[in-house]
């Protein structure tokens, strides 16, 4: 392990991480922070109840810059690229041919032609390359390296970052801009990764550590780790990519069809045009059961939530089986989630088994674990929409 | 008392005779996180030494506990079971898993004494 961690990267945080003394692990490439000393239940209550600070620097940030920057992404997505407002932020899709998702996304309208762009730590060097290969020709593609990123969540993370930054609060769920905190110079929009209220921050390297001290400073703000981030997540309804979305997964299949804005679908006045559009306009045709009747052929399974009837965590991984002992999916994400004080699952299931309420089981160790299928979030958001 | 440990971070108390208590040690606890369940074995069920008895599982992962020496599990504690957070709070206490009746003697014997499983655990 000691000989591994040499070829890690680290973030501009590593040693505040080593200071607050965090259990350090490798994530995306990088030394990362699984939790600190108050472990992931309490960081994860504390995020809930107050406000959490996320290193999450490890993530690739990119700017695409020209005119034709926003018609040029659009042709890489489902996605609704051209109708965003300056000032807003919108989820995006990466898709490859077949329709599979290669990464998802958030990206801003920074107006003047410009797009920010925040991607997943483990897909960015494929993403910059992929963007660069496809759309290279019709925009700057400027991958910021230098950038730090910190993301503030929980119900009290407003009140604590106004303090250092006041008008911040203004900003409503999805929008932002560039701020100063304490006097140091920041891109921040109003989201966040945990189903709470929140902002994540864009920094330069060299300030991150002051601005991060700084937000740890506010009684509010504790530092959260990885293990949080991720229970936080799930419980939030929110796919983490490589668990719950993959390459193998298409947008519908992924139950994420709101991220396709009517603008893009059959019969939208920019209908298609992105990779796997054939399959996933198919899909999202079959989804709705125009036909009186969902089919079956054309989307054969569903993400979908699920709860433990039992008190078992169930695992990514897990087997799930009609109760008549038939294999219908598999779990993508699954813990015992420390707010619901459930245990709560993602997976996939076939489209029969996809609707709420739905009983199967998961075979855990061999053993069937009843399941429900659920509704998503297990929590309700609480996004601040102004 | 005497307190033996195993490579798989259990310790083993000797209550009696042949009767040892099995549990998992404040480092294996320390790894794992926030247990939030654990599956015991029944009462009555016998195992060999290694076979697994149990899961522990915090928020983070799921571990299996193993049969540190063969013998017959007499009780397990259900108070654990009812709150498995015992195994972080109290693992050396409360905490503690199930009990056995050892079929072999020697087995507990070659379990490493405390000095050597601090020597493991610091190089594991």
């Amino acid at each position: 392990m000691a000989a591994a961690s040499d070829d890690l990267l680290k973030t501009p945080l590593h040693g505040l991480h080593l200071e607050l003394g965090a259990r350090m692990v490798p994530f995306a490439g990088y030394s990362m922070p699984v939790q600190y000393p108050a472990g992931l239940m309490a960081e994860h209550k504390h995020t809930r109840e107050a406000a959490g600070l996320f290193d999450i620097s490890h993530m690739g940030q990119l700017r695409l810059v020209g005119p034709d920057a926003a018609a040029a992404f659009e042709s890489l997505m489902p996605v609704d690229v051209i109708g965003l407002a300056p000032g807003k932020q919108r989820y995006g899709l990466l898709l490859n041919d077949q329709g599979g998702i290669l990464d998802d996304l958030m990206f801003f309208n920074e107006g003047g032609g410009s797009l920010f762009v925040i991607v997943n730590g483990a897909c960015k060097v494929a993403d910059i390359a992929h963007i660069q290969a496809r759309i290279g020709q019709r925009c700057q593609v400027l991958p910021l390296p230098d950038q730090a990123l910190l993301a503030l969540q929980g119900p009290q993370a407003a009140a604590a970052l106004a303090r250092l930054s006041p008008g911040v609060e203004r900003f409503v769920f999805m929008t932002g801009g560039a701020v100063q905190i304490g006097g140091i110079a920041a891109f921040a929009t109003r989201s966040g990764y945990t189903g709470e209220d929140g902002f994540e921050i864009s920094v330069a390297a060299q300030d991150a550590e002051a601005l991060a001290r700084l937000l740890l400073a506010q009684p509010e703000v504790k530092p959260i780790g990885l293990g949080a981030r991720n229970s936080l997540r799930l419980e939030a309804g929110l796919c983490l990519y490589g668990n719950d979305i993959d390459e193998s997964t298409t947008p519908v299949e992924a139950a994420l069809n709101w991220a396709i804005q009517k603008v893009r679908r059959t019969g939208g006045a920019r209908e298609g045009g992105f990779p796997g559009a054939d399959r996933v306009l198919a899909q999202l045709t079959a989804a709705s059961g125009v036909a009186g009747h969902l089919d079956h052929e054309t989307l054969k399974r569903k993400r979908v939530g699920l709860v433990a009837l039992e008190r078992i965590p169930v695992r990514d991984g897990t087997v799930l089986e009609s109760f008549e002992g038939l294999p219908i999916g598999q779990v993508t994400s699954g813990l015992l989630g420390p707010s619901v004080d459930r245990p709560v699952a993602m997976g996939y299931v076939a489209l029969a088994y996809a609707e709420p309420g739905t009983r199967i089981q998961a075979m855990v160790r061999g053993k069937p674990v009843p399941m429900e299928v659920s509704t998503m979030p297990f929590v309700p958001a609480r996004y601040y929409r102004g | 008392m005497t307190i033996k440990y195993t490579k798989d971070h259990e310790w083993v108390r000797q209550e009696a005779d042949a009767l040892v208590t099995v549990g998992i040690t404040v480092h294996a606890q320390d790894e794992l996180g926030d247990v939030v369940f654990v599956d015991l074995p029944e009462v009555g069920k016998s195992f060999a030494q290694g076979e697994v008895a149990g899961v522990v599982e915090s928020v983070k992962a799921a571990a299996d506990v193993f049969m540190p020496v063969s013998g017959e599990i007499t009780e397990v504690n259900e108070a654990l079971r009812a709150d498995p957070s015992l195994a972080n709070s109290a693992p050396l206490d409360t905490g503690w898993f199930f009990k056995v009746r050892v079929s072999d003697a020697a087995q507990f014997e070659a379990l490493l004494d405390e000095t050597a499983y601090e020597i493991f655990s610091a190089e594991s």
